[in-house]
């Protein structure tokens, strides 16, 4: 409330009211509603696009208010220590949407897999509906959905896109200790390095999606396989996507001449992201391409 | 306001918005805490219209009032309601009002966040109840969701997908905004453990919200896409398995009973000591059998599938996890008791539904301990002895605990005292009742009735009865609460400047009532701080 001017160690600020958080709800609403809309058959496919329309146009705005607000040096230590903490907690809710979406990986390949093959505890099963079917992984399941041959994912690109996000971890490290010793130069190659190298990771995957609807009768509705492939490497992309776009813009406001060496909570922030995004990589290579 | 604190104040930030603006565009913690509570109490009338419905309808055996399918739709949509829109919205908006006061903030650490927390939830409300409306009607497999009955709905089927994700937004932006506020606003001074209990309490049940709200979140997105896009998590024949989404939908759901209910300790850890005129007993143990409670929470959840199929091992496992939660809430049982025994008390409504929560929470840990022996499950599992246990432990439990809270703080929040009589009848009506709502659907589930069925054998008639008409009388008896709550706020007795409960301790009461607009404008002081100490 005091003031950050006259307080900038750690006196209390309260922001005045904004417009932005009810254009966030409406947005969110609007993109909910187009789906469902679209989901049911009652409106064409124009109906999803409002609502990331409406999304962009208020990260736009309210990120913009926010940065404003922070280069009039409005918000002082104690804005900057809530600020990461929340974004520490937004990454911790973050994976644990991912982790439902191993534990189903898991769940397929230590449980429902071997159930259906005739081991363990459910093993009727497969006495009783598909007395032929062996446990197998990759498997699309006795029922054979999506088709009686796939190929599973090749490693190839897999191995690739891992060096490339492992690097690119490593250039955002260079960035961020570049602009802690007020290296301008070296901060802005390696931050481009950095996002340039997370669409290209983007591109790769869309072209490995490509390859595999086209020619390997891979698909999201093969099976199990088919399913936690694509769902955990598509929640995945698409968070590379987001967090690419974080990266970049956040080289634009490097461009701008935002940050200092002492205080810059949106590059750190974006970098933590990157790096979760990094980490939930090494497990999907492990788990889905690998193991 | 006073003037001193004025002076210190951003001229921007002090003065108070009027109309619409200063709803729609708030960042005050108490106008969306308000928000926030006057939300949850519609939800709680529309979710209490819907029981009205359910014990209607089996008021007697046969088909009355509605064919089955608007039964299950009832039935579905009062738990969603009463679940995700009444009660924790009901906690987040006490969280709202009480923490910054209690914990010498001036407002949440993200006020903006705050507004939006709160103004996705009219929306998810809407997208919900419009369920009703669309061809099929509301979802009817009960709000577990199970597939694939979940999936054989109509129109409604992705309203409620979508306004769960809403509503889980809501809950995780919350959460956030809860932790960071007690991590990074307590007053200089005030470490982890001089907390009063209920910052505390929300603190892990913060924790809790963050982390499994994006495992409901991954659970419905699965049942999204098995159903539009062809995935096959829950089908067999794919190599899925419908029993995978039991156990990620109860990875979150046994968590989600306790954020239903460990907000509901902290206020019954500030209720009784205050009318027992003693600090609370045991303040460490209680905050130890608060964390290793969420901790619990976490490995417990096959105790909700035992009779699905489960290896015998795993069946062990989750029961002896299950019954160890028994320990820590047994520690705060007798920590309550101990604390009002050889106490001076006095028996204002607060203390009343406080007393209450405790008598019938316990009945309402007492029949989980017999739900979670595997073989005794076998024969509850699925009666209306698992309906009687869990409304014992949300109804008398995590309800009467908000309504105590909102009789306990009201005072300090509108500066004015309630019509303490009418408080008492509505206490009283709604603890006896209450009893004769769900009492007897114990007998009826042991005598083996099962639940979410819209008729019933003739020989559970007269118990049933018993219910329902307890039912219509703790229903009617509730809407004496928004009564009360709107006379104290426009004619109530003022307060002035004492303490409307002399035993009561807290930096919340170090403040004026009601409680400036900006509650701490600056941080108390070391005096004030232990002239409010709770403990």
């Amino acid at each position: 409330m005091t003031d950050a001017h006259a307080n900038a160690e750690g006196g209390y600020y309260v922001p005045h009211g904004s417009p932005w958080p009810i254009i966030a709800a409406v947005a969110l609403f609007s993109l909910m509603l187009g789906a469902v809309l679209f989901l049911d058959g009652a409106a064409p496919a124009w109906a999803l696009l409002p609502g990331p329309l409406l999304l962009a146009f208020l990260f736009v705005g309210w990120f913009s208010t926010v940065v404003g607000e922070n280069q009039k040096g409005i918000y002082n230590l104690r804005v900057d220590r809530s600020f990461r903490m929340a974004m520490m907690w937004f990454i911790f809710s973050e994976v644990m949407f991912f982790a439902a979406f191993f534990g189903a990986l898991f769940y397929a390949r230590m449980f429902s897999v071997p159930w259906l093959g005739g081991q363990g505890v459910k093993a009727i099963t497969n006495f009783l509906l598909w007395p032929h079917y062996e446990a197998t992984w990759p498997t699309n399941g006795p029922g054979h959905v999506g088709g009686a041959h796939f190929d599973s994912a090749p490693m190839g690109i897999a191995a690739l896109n891992t060096l490339i996000l492992l690097t690119s971890g490593l250039t955002v490290t260079i960035a961020h200790h570049a602009l802690r010793s007020g290296h301008r130069g070296r901060l802005k190659l390696f931050l481009a390095l950095t996002f340039l190298l997370g669409f290209t990771f983007v591109a790769l995957q869309a072209h490995e999606y490509g390859e595999a609807y086209m020619h390997m009768n891979l698909k999201l509705t093969t099976g199990i396989y088919g399913t936690t492939f694509f769902m955990l490497t598509g929640f995945h992309g698409l968070h590379v996507t987001i967090g690419a776009i974080m990266l970049l813009v956040i080289w634009f406001r490097v461009l701008r001449g935002h940050f200092t060496p002492e205080r810059h909570f949106a590059f750190e922030a974006v970098s933590w992201y990157w790096h979760f995004v990094d980490v939930v990589w090494l497990c999907l290579f492990i788990f889905v391409y690998w193991l | 306001m006073t003037e001193s604190h004025e002076t210190a104040v951003h001229a921007e930030h002090d003065h108070k918005p009027h109309g619409w603006r200063r709803w729609v565009f708030a960042t005050n913690h108490k106008d969306i805490g308000t928000m926030y509570l006057i939300f949850s109490g519609v939800m709680f009338f529309l979710g209490g219209a819907a029981a009205m419905g359910i014990r209607a309808q089996l008021f007697k055996s046969g088909l009355e009032l509605f064919d089955p399918a608007e039964f299950n739709q009832l039935l579905t949509m009062h738990a969603l309601m009463m679940i995700f829109g009444a009660v924790m919205p009901a906690w987040v908006g006490l969280a709202n009002w009480m923490i910054p006061l209690q914990i010498g903030a001036p407002d949440m650490a993200l006020p903006r966040l705050n507004n939006l927390s709160f103004w996705i939830l009219p929306f998810a409300g809407a997208l919900l109840m419009s369920a009703f409306l669309v061809p099929g009607g509301a979802p009817a497999g009960g709000w577990t969701m199970y597939p694939p009955l979940m999936e054989q709905f109509g129109a409604s089927f992705p309203m409620v997908i979508f306004a769960i994700h809403l509503l889980g937004i809501s809950s995780i932006l919350g959460a956030i905004n809860v932790i960071v506020t007690i991590m990074n606003l307590r007053a200089p001074g005030m470490s982890l453990l001089r907390m009063p209990l209920f910052v505390w309490t929300w603190l892990i049940t913060a924790f809790l919200l963050i982390a499994v709200m994006p495992v409901l979140a991954g659970a419905v997105t699965m049942l999204l896409t098995d159903h539009f896009f062809g995935t096959s998590f829950f089908n067999a024949a794919g190599g899925g398995d419908p029993v995978l989404f039991l156990h990620v939908f109860w990875f979150f759901g046994h968590p989600e009973v306790y954020i239903l209910i460990l907000p509901a300790f902290g206020v019954i850890s500030e209720i009784i000591p205050t009318f027992s005129r003693k600090p609370l007993f045991g303040y460490e143990a209680m905050v130890y059998a608060t964390a290793s409670i969420a901790f619990l929470s976490f490995i417990v959840w096959g105790h909700h599938m035992f009779t699905v199929g489960m290896p015998v091992s795993a069946q062990l496992f989750f029961m002896l996890s299950t019954m160890l939660i028994a320990v820590p809430t047994g520690v705060k049982v007798f920590n309550w008791t101990a604390t009002m025994w050889r106490g001076s008390l006095s028996f204002e409504p607060p203390m009343l539904f406080a007393v209450a929560f405790l008598f019938l929470f316990t009945i309402g840990g007492f029949s989980g301990l017999m739900l979670a022996l595997v073989p005794s499950d076998y024969q509850y599992h699925g009666t209306y002895f698992v309906v009687a246990h869990f409304h014992y432990v949300l109804v008398p439990g995590a309800v009467f605990a908000i309504m105590g809270a909102v009789y306990y703080w009201l005072p300090k929040w509108s500066g004015r005292m309630y019509d303490m009589r009418l408080a008492k009848w509505h206490f009283w009506l709604s603890a006896i009742f209450v009893n004769v709502l769900f009492f007897p659907q114990h007998f009826l589930g042991l005598a083996g009735m099962p639940r979410r069925i819209a008729d019933y054998a003739p020989q559970f008639t007269d118990w049933n009865m018993v219910s329902s008409i307890g039912g219509f009388v703790f229903g009617a008896a509730q809407l004496l609460f928004p009564y009360i709550v709107w006379r104290c706020v426009r004619s109530g007795k003022p307060v002035g400047a004492n303490k409307p409960w002399e035993g009561a301790r807290g930096l919340e009461w170090e403040l004026p009532s009601p409680a400036p607009y900006h509650s701490w404008q600056e941080p108390p002081s070391e005096a004030v701080l232990a002239h409010g100490a709770e403990h």
